[in-house]
């Protein structure tokens, strides 16, 4: 297969941060400030995936990203479901497509 | 009291009924980015072939963008390789913070769904109420494999379908797994409102950082440091706060 080398490196490369956690003692008594640090992990991780990434929805025009993170952000505020963000961002940003092009 | 194998069954199915639904916002996304990812392999010369073995075996969202543009542009198996490892090595720290709330998976448990962490995945289960039990392990398994399903579905269509789909089109999507993020970040800041100053101040490290060392060390480096912003604050987060019983 073509590529076939360079395809399972990635895959090791990939794989090998992901599972190496999972290669941890599980019952580990961690410090304390460990598991404080670990349970605001995904807070902060959320924040990262989020910004800078969301201006590179469409990378010529950065507010067009920003718009529709705005579009997801008022249904979830309303405690509306996961699926009533997903729908409210991705309508702004076809409407702001469709009204550009 | 003797539990009738039946019923175990029918639990069984319900979680991972449960969790394929979960799923389904990161199918939602995943599946026309893949579509989006499929057709840019074939426009950069891959076959179908190789196009489905990457999801398969890498299943990497910007890392398999990253790597059919650097194809295209004929450059070294080894470089690909290495830029592939700086963009995923953010999840060493994603995959630690899971396998706390995954502690009472068996240990091949634990390993089977450490392969399924994705940025997506990840943020999905951590702020996703999962009940201890014997049927854990289906509804992650319903979750994880329904991600990885879409992803590794999405990217054969757009190859296969390269000729007639847009790739811009497919690509736009991308919004969606942000729509996602935002949707999970939100009540979570409503009910413990220290998470946005951590939240604030991994996207800070991580824009501060982007220009320098690129996005994947960037949200690795983002998401150490915000974190630690979350052990010096007063008030920090619960530990469990999303294993609460919700009746």
């Amino acid at each position: 297969m073509p590529y076939l080398w360079i395809i399972l490196g990635m895959a090791v490369v990939t794989a090998v941060p992901r599972v190496l956690p999972a290669f941890l003692p599980s019952e580990m008594e961690l410090p304390s400030w460990v598991r404080r640090w670990l349970a605001a992990v995904p807070y902060a991780a959320l924040g990262a995936l989020i910004f800078p990434g969301i201006l590179s929805v469409d990378p010529s025009r950065p507010w067009v990203g920003l718009l529709g993170g705005l579009g997801a952000l008022l249904p979830a505020w309303k405690g509306m479901p996961l699926g009533a963000s997903l729908a409210a961002a991705v309508a702004v940003v076809y409407a702001l497509q469709w009204l550009l092009h | 009291m003797i539990r009738m194998p039946a019923f175990a069954n029918r639990g069984r199915f319900e979680a991972l009924y449960r969790g394929m639904a979960m799923a389904f916002p990161i199918m939602l996304g995943y599946f026309p980015l893949a579509v989006a990812y499929g057709i840019l392999s074939f426009q950069a010369g891959l076959p179908l072939r190789s196009t489905a073995a990457m999801s398969v075996l890498v299943y990497a969202g910007a890392s398999q963008f990253m790597a059919v543009n650097m194809l295209g542009l004929g450059a070294a198996g080894t470089e690909i390789v290495l830029a592939c490892f700086m963009i995923n090595i953010r999840h060493i720290v994603m995959s630690m913070s899971l396998m706390q709330r995954l502690a009472d998976l068996t240990p091949a448990g634990r390993k089977a769904a450490a392969l399924g962490v994705t940025d997506e995945t990840f943020a999905l289960l951590s702020f996703s109420e999962i009940r201890s039990g014997p049927t854990k392990g289906w509804l992650l398994a319903g979750v994880l494999v329904s991600a990885y399903g879409a992803w590794v579905s999405g990217s054969v269509v757009g190859a296969l379908l390269s000729t007639v789909i847009p790739g811009d089109l497919a690509a736009s999507m991308a919004i969606a797994l942000y729509a996602m993020f935002i949707g999970l970040l939100v009540p979570n800041v409503k009910r413990h409102p220290p998470a946005l100053t951590i939240a604030a101040a991994g996207a800070l490290l991580c824009t501060v950082l982007t220009p320098q060392v690129g996005a994947g060390w960037a949200i690795a480096f983002g998401t150490l440091g915000g974190g630690l912003v979350g052990v010096l604050h007063a008030a920090s987060v619960p530990e469990d706060a999303d294993q609460e019983e919700q009746a």
